[in-house]
């Protein structure tokens, strides 16, 4: 066991997976040599060599394309956009193609690449560092969606998503890259290395695509949160003393239905946080998951707590970001329903 | 504005449109066997100039002349002729088809069959290609059977695609020949990426990229540029310039840039351009292109200048966009009779013998097609089940697919 952040949790996972596989190569804008701007890929050039982990030209259509062909060939790539904001240009080669290959060829091309992106605001990051575009590729079928809250979840779930045979999406919450966070940004931030959950070990080990994690069991109600929100859920939760289970979902597809409907079952109530925004949001499909599977158990109406419908501002990103404050509001409202 | 006149807008338009008579004054043709043949390694800026003009080898006479002929035997020759009289058959019998209500869409090569014919025969096994729509010539010229092609065009219960993607975006690993997509000019930047993963396994596998004038403007055809001459990718960069982009004439994708294989200058990447309609042509070029890959030079694009004589596709009326005869006037004339008319005088071949092949690969397609109808048409007989919607997602079908395959009652 080590203690680790969890950009460092992210580059022993493409360690370990390059060490165990030569076919996985990993590429994008100054991952190779510098080691990304975030250092996930830091040493794994010097490691591995410039033909398993290089830089590429600033061309994301070209990273997925030049990917999708390479995982044609036999490869598996594990490819980083420098940031999510910036995937759109590839949004055309990972939504109709590789998300279709498989499908379209009947199994005779396959897309087994990941398309890893940090996520999210908290860092002053502006309108165009910020996004948090999961809902997106939620919507594409053939596509697989991850984003995980620590360390120890981000190696092992990236460990399965080198290994998985179709294309997955894994959204890493940049704040969530060097500690936990409860959504006080005035707050210092407790480093991973104070954290249960950065004791990683520096080996293999996978976590299963699909299953979320219950992080608080509670009974009066239910909060599904992903990413960063798993953290200010949490701090919500601590802080109204509303006795709620907290569930990670770890994957948003696949989904893992079966620990929402129990829990909600359970709890009889349920709230959904994410970052995003509101608007066609994941909220609203585990909501509507939720209204169809939970009904005669619900106490109270879903309510979803996200960003605003608006771009994601600079300066007032405090005010943007969901946080504990919020979703404990959310909380008082589905108890007092 | 003190000395200037107002801005105007410059919009290119061809230099014919229907009514008028059919222009070709503004394609230099050079004479057959006239552009010289570098050695592989050249390096790029030495041949700037055959970015510009067209290889050629089979002259009016129908003979084989220049530093690029020679290079294929009689044997190869006639099967390179039954190749492309077996896709011309073919189209036209898919035509029909189309019109008969059995498909709900075709896609011929009319006049374009030379290109994707010859090509094949320069790759080997193992090598992959990109292709568009308009290259069944690659499947065919590798023996594919064609009535797979069909059973996937009927979308009928034999379909090797289970009826999931449009009539004639054809898929086959084992033919090298990737899955087509509708999106135009994404593969072209895939089959760098394939290029590249052979040269990281240090394979001596090759990928072909396709793609067609007007697409040469998306974003993915540059983006497969930068990559391809950034690591210097074993990948043939094709570009088949049939002048027309359903009724977009070639100078619009083209703007002032002189032609389209001038694109690959500034990229250092060396560009030639071949006679899309002489077999013995592009076979040389893409064959030239194949070795400097093989040797680790890197990327090669080449123009093959040819016209689309039918429509694009069984949804265009031609005849709306450009004169009616325009095809005939292509200076470069017909892919077929030209190498018949030069296997003739090289004394292999005869007007009998050429009608009797005519007759035995109509024959041919009959067969397979009426094999194929036997399996089902788009709206008639045998279809893929309709459980095939819900498998091949994901590798492994997640529980959503399976409740909801389950409510469509399958
Ligand atoms: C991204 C995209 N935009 C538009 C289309 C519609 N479309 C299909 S074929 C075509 C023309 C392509 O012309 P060209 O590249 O010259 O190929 P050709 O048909 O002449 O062989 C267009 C615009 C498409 N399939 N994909």
């Amino acid at each position: 066991m080590a203690r680790m952040t969890m950009i460092e949790a992210v580059r022993s996972a493409m360690d370990v997976s390059m060490a165990r596989n030569d076919d996985v190569v990993v590429f994008g804008e100054d991952v190779g040599y510098f080691g990304g701007v975030f250092r996930c890929t830091q040493g794994l050039q010097a490691k591995y060599g410039k033909t398993r982990c290089f830089d590429t030209p600033i061309n994301e259509s070209g990273i997925l394309g030049a990917a999708i062909g390479m995982a044609a060939y036999g490869l598996k790539p594990c490819v980083e956009i420098q940031f999510a904001d910036y995937m759109y240009p590839a949004y055309d080669q990972i939504t109709q193609e590789a998300a279709r290959i498989r499908y379209r060829s009947n199994g005779d091309f396959t897309c087994p690449i990941v398309v890893r992106m940090p996520t999210g605001g908290g860092i002053f990051g502006g309108q165009t560092h910020s996004q948090s575009p999961e809902a997106l590729f939620t919507h594409v079928c053939g596509l697989k969606v991850i984003v995980p809250s620590n360390p120890y979840d981000a190696k092992g779930l990236l460990i399965s998503a080198i290994e998985d045979p179709d294309p997955v999406i894994f959204l890493e919450p940049k704040r969530l890259y060097n500690g936990p966070f409860d959504g006080h940004h005035e707050k210092p931030v407790t480093p991973w290395s104070k954290h249960e959950q950065g004791e990683v070990p520096e080996g293999y080990y996978t976590i299963p695509i699909g299953k979320a994690d219950i992080r608080r069991q509670g009974s009066a109600v239910t909060v599904v949160a992903y990413g960063t929100m798993v953290h200010v859920a949490l701090a919500a939760t601590e802080e109204t003393g509303i006795d709620a289970e907290v569930i990670d979902l770890r994957s948003l597809a696949p989904i893992d239905l079966a620990t929402i409907v129990q829990s909600v079952q359970k709890t009889g109530r349920c709230v959904v946080v994410h970052e995003a925004t509101l608007t066609s949001g994941f909220g609203g499909e585990v909501a509507a998951l939720v209204q169809e599977h939970c009904f005669y158990h619900l106490e109270a109406p879903v309510v979803r707590v996200a960003g605003w419908d608006t771009p994601y501002p600079h300066a007032q990103e405090w005010d943007y970001f969901p946080g504990p404050a919020r979703v404990g509001r959310a909380l008082a409202e589905v108890m007092e329903g | 504005m003190g000395d200037f006149a107002p801005l105007s807008l410059h919009v290119p338009e061809p230099a014919v449109r229907p009514g008028g008579a059919p222009d070709f004054s503004n394609v230099k043709i050079p004479k057959a066997g006239s552009v010289p043949r570098p050695i592989v390694d050249v390096a790029p800026e030495e041949i700037r100039d055959l970015a510009y003009s067209i290889i050629r080898v089979l002259n009016r006479d129908g003979e084989a002349v220049g530093p690029w002929a020679g290079v294929l035997t009689d044997e190869e020759i006639l099967t390179g002729l039954r190749d492309m009289m077996r896709l011309r058959a073919f189209d036209a019998r898919m035509l029909m088809a189309q019109r008969q209500g059995k498909t709900s869409f075709y896609m011929q090569h009319l006049g374009e069959e030379a290109v994707s014919c010859a090509f094949r025969k320069a790759l080997d096994k193992g090598d992959m290609n990109f292709p568009t729509y308009r290259q069944a010539g690659l499947l065919i010229a590798d023996g594919y059977p064609m009535v797979e092609m069909m059973n996937q065009i009927f979308s009928n219960e034999a379909d090797p695609l289970r009826g999931r993607q449009l009539p004639i975006m054809y898929s086959s690993k084992e033919h090298g020949f990737f899955t087509i997509s509708g999106n135009l000019a994404t593969q072209y930047v895939q089959a760098v990426g394939w290029a590249m993963a052979s040269a990281i396994k240090s394979d001596g596998k090759i990928a072909a990229a396709w793609i067609g004038d007007g697409s040469t403007a998306e974003s993915d055809f540059h983006s497969a540029l930068v990559f391809a001459s950034t690591y210097k990718a074993p990948v043939i960069l094709n570009i088949v310039n049939n002048q027309w982009a359903i009724s977009t004439f070639q100078g619009i994708a083209r703007g002032g840039s002189g032609t389209f294989a001038a694109r690959g200058l500034g990229f250092g990447i060396p560009a030639l351009r071949v006679d899309g309609n002489d077999y013995l042509a592009v076979y040389a070029v893409a064959k030239w292109a194949a070795e400097r890959a093989r040797r680790n030079l890197g990327p090669t694009v080449i123009e093959y200048v040819t016209y689309r004589v039918g429509a694009h596709s069984t949804s265009d009326d031609p005849s709306a966009y450009r004169p009616k005869t325009e095809s005939e006037s292509w200076p470069l004339g017909d892919p077929v009779l030209r190498l018949k008319k030069h296997l003739i005088i090289r004394g292999v071949w005869s007007e009998e013998r050429h009608a009797q092949a005519e007759a035995e690969i109509l024959d041919e397609v009959i067969q397979a097609q009426k094999e194929a109808e036997g399996h089902g048409t788009l709206h008639a007989g045998g279809r893929p089940s309709v459980r095939d919607i819900f498998e091949g997602v994901y590798a492994e079908m997640p529980a959503h697919i399976r409740r909801q395959r389950q409510k469509a009652g399958y």
